[in-house]
Order: structure tokens, then C-alpha cells, then sequence
């Protein structure tokens, strides 16, 4: 081969290297973030909506006291007894921290993270609230209103683990999570009673009920949807929906304790 | 065919040739300073040295598993203890590098003294290669460790505060440093296995290495996949010196070693005039 020739193959075989390299890269952030063009706005017009409670049936699970007497900061700022917040149950057997979501009927839509942030405030030593959800890429504020040390410490099977620890005073931790995971449990191991979730979503269609097991699943865009609730003690359970434009369905859930809780 | 079509046509494929190899070797490489690791060597080193642990897929569950605690690490996932780079992120080539030549103090991972350079280079490329977040992610930004304090008495109180009540580390670590605090028994690293904190009092082989240097580094980005948090959006760097300072004197014959350090000092002429001895003993 002429010299000429072989410049022109290393010269391009470089330029299609970085080609491969750049695809490569971007391939891995869409996959990563689900950060790619909204087009929930165009559905918000004609958006449906899905609402509806959670409750269980079978013997209500008991929370327990806990003790928190291993840091005096914390079993100080419970005058009464501390409760672990497992169950966290209403009247008329409703249940709350369920997250209800949309787990099938958006295949390749992807959506914009929202601007505002998420917060999970320590306090008291646990976590407030004790289910946190947020989307792909949205920020998660983690703050510490408690005048003692704690570590957070997210333990994902889907998304990297990490371990900060944040002084009395600290300022917010700022995180994100790039993949979806329902849900990543959250512990502080310098007190080991305070437990959590984070939920992540790559869509905007989700919930975490209060006490009274109530949800709203807002701008749906008509379609088929197969919705779960999810309970860190009761299990999940779903069903599916067809919603037409504008219209507004009931969903029930019901979730089943069982017996040996 | 004309000329300019077929060398084209010739062009392509060896483009797309090189370019596949330059992408394979690239994913497959460690480097560290002058050291080019490559995962083909690595594969035979670790076939041979790691496998019996860490297992054919890299996961933790070798043939001697079973027999080993703290378990061995598991590589598919890309958390790693001994890191100069933040919680949560990928370890430098050289972080691991370090671990293979000095190995975990305390677990059944020994220095491997019988491994080259380049071995351990190679061993490297191979080890990343069991996760996928090699190639997804870059390794965070290295901490720079600052200039060390003084290792006074100051210091040593101020570590005190620090350790005892303010950074809580004596809630895992115990009061005297022996790994008793009230949380300790119920500490378990990533895989649920039950973990014991680092018993001060027990001597100063820690597992990440045994200088001040290497303690602010374990200090400020934490032991991931274990309970040990990272302490760098928390404590400003004269705190976490001073926390060193103070874990420093947890050891048992501090005291006595201090007092002598402290006599020779004084009674030697050079020193007399220091204002601000350090105290602490030089660890062999």
C-alpha cells in the first residue's frame, strides 16, 4: 500500500474511533438519566387522572417503641415513646408511605426531571418522610435538623451506594439517582433504628400516600396503564387500567398482612 | 472496481478493525504512572491468585467464601473500601493497585509481596473488567489531603470533642476506642454480613494503610460497602487532623511511649526550645 493511502486509513480509522467513542458515551447518559425531551406538557391538556386508596386486610402489623437511649440527643427529642414507622396505618384500615405507580404502559417515553427539589429531613431521628420518591435526575436535599451526627447511607441494588456522614449544623446533602429502583432502603448506622426508602422513577406518575391510603396520579396520557402499589411490609399488588382523555378513574388497592407480622 | 473505490472499501474495514481494538484495549486497560495494566495477562495472574475468593465472576463467591469473613469483595459491583476518590464513586487504577501491594489488615485479602508491578497492573484491568461501571463512569475526583496540624495537646482535645460527642464516632467505635460503641453490634456491610467497627486500642495496622495520610483518607471518603461513612461534607481538615490525632492516642502504651517521647525530647539539646512537641510516636 502506498504511504499516501496508509496515512489517509490511520487518519481516518481515528476519527471513526472517536465517532464510536462519543455514541458510546451518549448511549450510556440516556440510559442513565432518562433526561431526554418532556412530552407530558402536550399530555397535562388532556390528561387523565387515577385516584384512589390503599388499605390491607388481615392483622394490622404492631409498630414498636424504640429505644433510643444509645444517643441522649435523640431520646431526648421524644418526650413520649418514639414508634418505628413499618406500618403506619388510618381508619378504615388505610395504609400510608405505600408508593402507587405506573410500573407498565410508557415504553420509551422518557421525561424531563423537575426543577424543584425533593427533601428528606432528619429529625428526632428518623426520617421525614419515611418514603421518599423522585424521578431520575431530580435533585434529593437530605437535611439534618437534629442536634447530633448522623450518616446516610443508601443501600441500592440499582444505583451507586454511598455513605456521608452530616454533623449538627451541616449544610443540605444534594444527590441524585440516575436509574430507577423501587425502592432503596436508607439507614444511619450511628443510629441503627432510623430506616427509610427512596423511591426513584424515570416518570412523573407516582404517589406515596398519607395516612389515609389516598393517592393521585395526575396528566396520564390516555392509554393502557398497569399501576402497582407498593408497601415496604405488605408486599405489592397491581392492576390494570384504560383511561381515555380527560377522564378520571378509581383504583382501590388492597394489600394483605401477613399473618406472622 | 476503481481504484479510489476499492482502497475505500479496504479504508473501511481497516478502520473499523483498528477502531474495535482500540475500544476493546481501552476498557481493558489500568494505568498506573508508567504502568499500562492488560486484562489478558491479568485474566491468567487472577485465574491462578484470586480466584479461590473472588470467584470466576469476579462476584465474591469463590470456592473459599464460605470459609472467609469479611467475605471477599465483590468486583461486579464497583464498590470498594479503600478509595482516595469521594463515597460512591469509582476508585483510581492506583487506589486499587495499593490495596493488592498492601492488602486488608484484618481480613483473609494478604499483601501480595510475590507479584510485580506490572502483574499487579495487569491484575487491575482485569478486576474492572467484572463491572460494567468501569466503562459507564469515570472514577471521582482524588481527594488532596492538606498540609497535617501539629499533633498537639490541642489538638488531641480538640479530637476528643470531636470523637465523643460531636462526630459521634464513639457510637460505633466505643468510648475507649475498642469497637464496643452502642451501634456496633448491629452494623452489617453491603451484603447484610455482620462487620465489627475498627478497635482503636487493638494497634495501627488499619486496612487502608497505617498513615496519618492514609487515616485522613479513610476519614474524609468513607469505607464503602461498610457502615463507615465519609466524613468530607462534615469535618474541615484541621477537625479530621485533629480526630487522627486523638484516634492516635487510643493504642495501648500510648501513654508510656508519650511520656518517654516526651522526656527524650526535652533533654535532647536540639529540641529543647520546641514549643509544640508531637507527642504522638512514629508508628513502625
Amino acid at each position: 500500500m502506498k504511504p499516501k493511502y496508509l496515512s489517509i486509513l490511520i487518519a481516518g480509522a481515528l476519527t471513526y474511533t472517536a465517532v464510536l467513542f462519543n455514541a458510546h458515551n451518549s448511549t450510556v447518559r440516556a440510559s442513565n438519566e432518562y433526561r431526554l425531551s418532556r412530552t407530558a406538557s402536550d399530555d397535562v391538556s388532556n390528561g387523565a387522572t387515577v385516584t384512589g386508596k390503599v388499605a390491607f386486610t388481615g392483622q394490622a402489623p404492631k409498630n414498636h417503641a424504640i429505644n433510643m437511649a444509645a444517643d441522649p440527643v435523640c431520646s431526648k427529642s421524644h418526650p413520649g415513646a418514639a414508634m418505628s414507622e413499618e406500618v403506619v396505618t388510618g381508619p378504615d384500615n388505610t395504609v400510608a408511605n405505600a408508593l402507587v405507580y405506573v410500573s407498565e404502559g410508557l415504553p420509551g417515553r422518557t421525561f424531563e426531571a423537575p426543577k424543584q427539589s425533593a427533601v428528606i429531613q432528619q429529625k428526632g431521628c428518623q426520617y421525614h418522610p419515611h418514603v421518599a420518591a423522585v424521578e431520575t435526575g431530580q435533585k434529593l436535599m437530605v437535611e439534618n435538623s437534629d442536634p447530633t451526627t448522623h450518616n446516610i447511607h443508601p443501600v441500592p441494588s440499582n444505583n451507586r451506594e454511598w455513605n456521608q456522614s452530616q454533623m449538627q449544623g451541616a449544610a443540605p446533602l444534594e444527590t441524585t439517582f440516575g436509574r430507577e429502583e423501587i425502592a432503596i432502603p436508607v439507614k444511619c448506622n450511628i443510629h441503627p433504628w432510623m430506616k427509610g426508602y427512596i423511591a426513584v422513577f424515570k416518570h412523573p406518575f407516582f404517589a406515596v400516600t398519607g395516612s389515609d391510603g389516598k393517592f393521585v396520579l395526575k396528566g396520564l396520557p390516555p392509554g393502557n396503564y398497569t399501576i402497582t402499589a407498593w408497601h415496604e411490609q405488605l408486599g405489592t399488588t397491581t392492576q390494570k387500567v384504560t383511561i381515555a382523555a380527560n377522564e378520571t378513574k378509581d383504583v382501590n388497592f388492597t394489600l394483605e398482612a401477613q399473618p406472622n407480622h | 472496481m476503481s481504484d479510489v473505490a476499492h482502497n475505500l472499501t479496504r479504508f473501511a474495514a481497516a478502520a473499523v478493525f483498528l477502531s474495535s481494538v482500540v475500544v476493546a484495549s481501552s476498557a481493558q486497560e489500568s494505568h498506573i504512572g508508567n504502568l499500562t495494566g492488560e486484562a489478558k495477562r491479568g485474566k491468567e495472574l487472577y485465574q491462578r491468585y484470586c480466584i479461590g475468593c473472588h470467584g470466576q465472576r469476579g462476584d465474591g463467591d469463590g470456592d473459599n467464601a464460605p470459609h472467609v469473613d469479611p467475605k471477599p469483595r465483590d468486583f461486579t459491583v464497583g464498590t470498594f473500601k479503600c478509595r482516595s476518590t469521594p463515597s460512591g464513586s469509582l476508585p483510581l487504577d492506583k487506589d486499587l493497585f495499593d490495596t493488592i501491594g498492601r492488602g486488608l489488615y484484618s481480613t483473609a485479602m494478604p499483601r501480595w509481596f510475590p507479584l510485580t508491578r506490572q502483574q499487579r497492573a495487569d491484575l487491575i484491568a482485569y478486576v474492572k473488567s467484572f463491572s460494567p461501571r468501569f466503562v459507564e463512569e469515570e472514577p471521582g475526583t482524588p481527594l488532596e489531603i492538606p498540609r497535617e496540624t501539629p499533633s498537639d495537646e490541642g489538638s488531641v482535645t480538640r479530637g476528643r470533642e470531636l470523637y465523643q460527642t460531636v462526630a459521634k464516632c464513639s457510637q460505633c467505635h466505643g468510648k475507649e476506642g475498642r469497637g464496643d460503641g452502642p451501634s456496633a453490634a448491629t452494623l452489617t456491610d453491603d451484603k447484610g454480613h455482620p462487620t465489627l467497627p475498627y478497635d482503636f486500642t487493638a494497634g495501627t495496622k488499619f486496612k487502608c494503610g497505617e498513615s496519618d495520610q492514609d487515616l485522613y483518607r479513610v476519614l474524609m471518603t468513607g469505607l464503602d460497602g461498610s457502615p463507615m461513612p465519609s466524613f468530607s461534607s462534615s469535618l474541615k481538615p484541621e477537625q479530621a487532623w485533629d480526630l487522627i490525632h486523638y484516634v492516635r492516642t487510643l493504642r495501648p502504651g500510648f501513654q508510656q511511649t508519650a511520656q518517654k517521647t516526651k522526656e527524650k525530647k526535652t533533654s535532647g539539646v536540639s529540641s529543647a526550645g520546641t514549643a509544640t512537641d508531637n507527642t504522638r510516636p512514629s508508628v513502625h
